[in-house]
């Protein structure tokens, strides 16, 4: 399966970045091949308004089934959500030990959105 | 219901009371020189995030009318999930998946959306955003606009009580602080600008950026010194070497304040400065051609 996880960086060694919307970028993760490419967020990154929203469209577009981020606002959860997409939340933690721990089931789904929209 | 949105304009003379910094005294300017004026004038209160014009003027009983933007609603059953609709939002107020799903909160009402549509699935309803209050005292004709908690677009709600602006020989607008969308909806097609502000620095910095605004709104603009002291003229300073019209002084102090703490206007407490008011009026007037009827 496909999972995103945000980022700055282009790697699976590079930290995860707390914000989902305005993720710079999303590392695409495929646990079967354990290939991962990198998928660019910048126009959403800069958006005026709505960057959950799009930032979510994207990642729904790549396909994935799961979410890995720091937070997460009520918009773009609720599209993750009716696109069948789980979001785990975890630490600013190399998104190879974010992997890690997904695939240990050691994440917890979570049930809602943990920020207000604009928290940051 | 407004949903017209635009600006009309009417006969008579139009002066936008503005700032820049909050706090300088615009309201106290803008309701001074409607009670100063001898025939029917009209206050918009266009600061719809915190009205308080009505508390000076007093009207007793106040009309009240909602204030309605249009915002897309989907007809399941027409939609066909062809993505016309997709991508197409410049506010992100729409997201795709199988069929378009609407963010109210973020929408702008261009309308777009409802006019691509092949299938006529998307209307648009109106969504209440806040609301209109008007009512008279006097010659004064007070129209205030207030925008619903946890909005956060305001030009529109300023846009309906400018929908409002009438027939008068004068029309004042009492406009919101800052230099934003809100400032520019209320100053615009104004015929004159007034800048109140302080002589602190915070006063003279955002004068400085109202000013920026104002020369690309490209409208005739003059300054009024409140809470002005001898000693400290920075104002005056800049307003010399821009050679920006320093129209009027208001002194600093605390009577002044204590008044309009109990919402009494500061011609009660003052009124010898009513001849003074009398004459920003013309000067401003004077500064923009006469203010001949347009």
């Amino acid at each position: 399966m496909k999972i995103a996880l945000t980022t700055s960086g282009t790697s699976i060694d590079d930290t995860l970045e707390s914000r989902f919307g305005r993720s710079p970028k999303f590392i695409i993760y495929d646990t079967d091949s354990r290939a991962s490419e990198v998928l660019d967020n910048n126009v959403n990154m800069n958006a005026a308004q709505g960057a959950g929203i799009q930032s979510a469209m994207n990642v729904i577009k790549a396909g994935v089934q799961a979410v890995i981020t720091g937070h997460c606002g009520p918009k773009a959860f609720n599209l993750l959500k009716n696109a069948g997409i789980a979001v785990y939340l975890v630490e600013s933690i190399p998104l190879s030990k974010a992997i890690e721990l997904f695939q240990s089931n050691s994440l917890r789904k979570q049930e809602a959105a943990d920020v207000d929209g604009h928290w940051k | 219901m407004s949903m017209v949105i635009g600006n009309k304009k009417g006969k008579g003379f139009t002066v936008a009371v503005a700032s820049g910094k909050g706090g300088t005294g615009k309201t106290t300017v803008a309701v001074c020189l409607a009670l100063c004026f001898d025939k029917e004038v009209q206050l918009l209160d266009c600061d719809v995030e915190e009205p308080n014009a009505h508390i000076f003027i007093n009207p007793g009983s106040l009309m009240e009318e909602q204030v309605l933007v249009p915002v897309p609603t989907l007809d399941e059953s027409k939609c066909t999930g062809c993505g016309k609709c997709n991508g197409l939002c410049a506010f992100n107020a729409i997201a795709f998946l199988e069929k378009p799903l609407f963010f109210p909160d973020l929408c702008h009402s261009c309308g777009l959306c409802a006019k691509v549509c092949p299938e006529g699935a998307i209307k648009e309803v109106g969504k209440n955003i806040g609301r209109l209050e008007t009512g008279v005292k006097g010659k004064v004709h007070l129209v205030s606009g207030c925008m619903n908690v946890g909005i956060a677009m305001s030009p529109p709600v300023i846009r309906a009580v400018k929908e409002k602006a009438a027939n008068a020989a004068l029309r004042i607008i009492d406009c919101p602080p800052g230099t934003a969308c809100s400032f520019v909806t209320s100053v615009k097609n104004s015929d004159f600008v007034l800048l109140v502000t302080e002589p602190t620095p915070f006063g003279l910095h955002d004068m400085k950026l109202a000013v920026k605004v104002i020369k690309l709104l490209k409208l005739p603009f003059g300054v009024l010194v409140n809470k002005s002291v001898s000693g400290d003229d920075c104002i005056g300073k800049f307003c010399k070497s821009e050679k920006m019209a320093l129209l009027m002084r208001i002194p600093e102090d605390r009577k002044i304040a204590e008044a309009y703490s109990r919402g009494i206007p500061l011609l009660e407490t003052m009124p010898e400065l009513k001849d003074e008011f009398e004459k920003l009026l013309q000067d401003m007037k004077d500064l923009c051609g006469g203010g001949s009827e347009k």
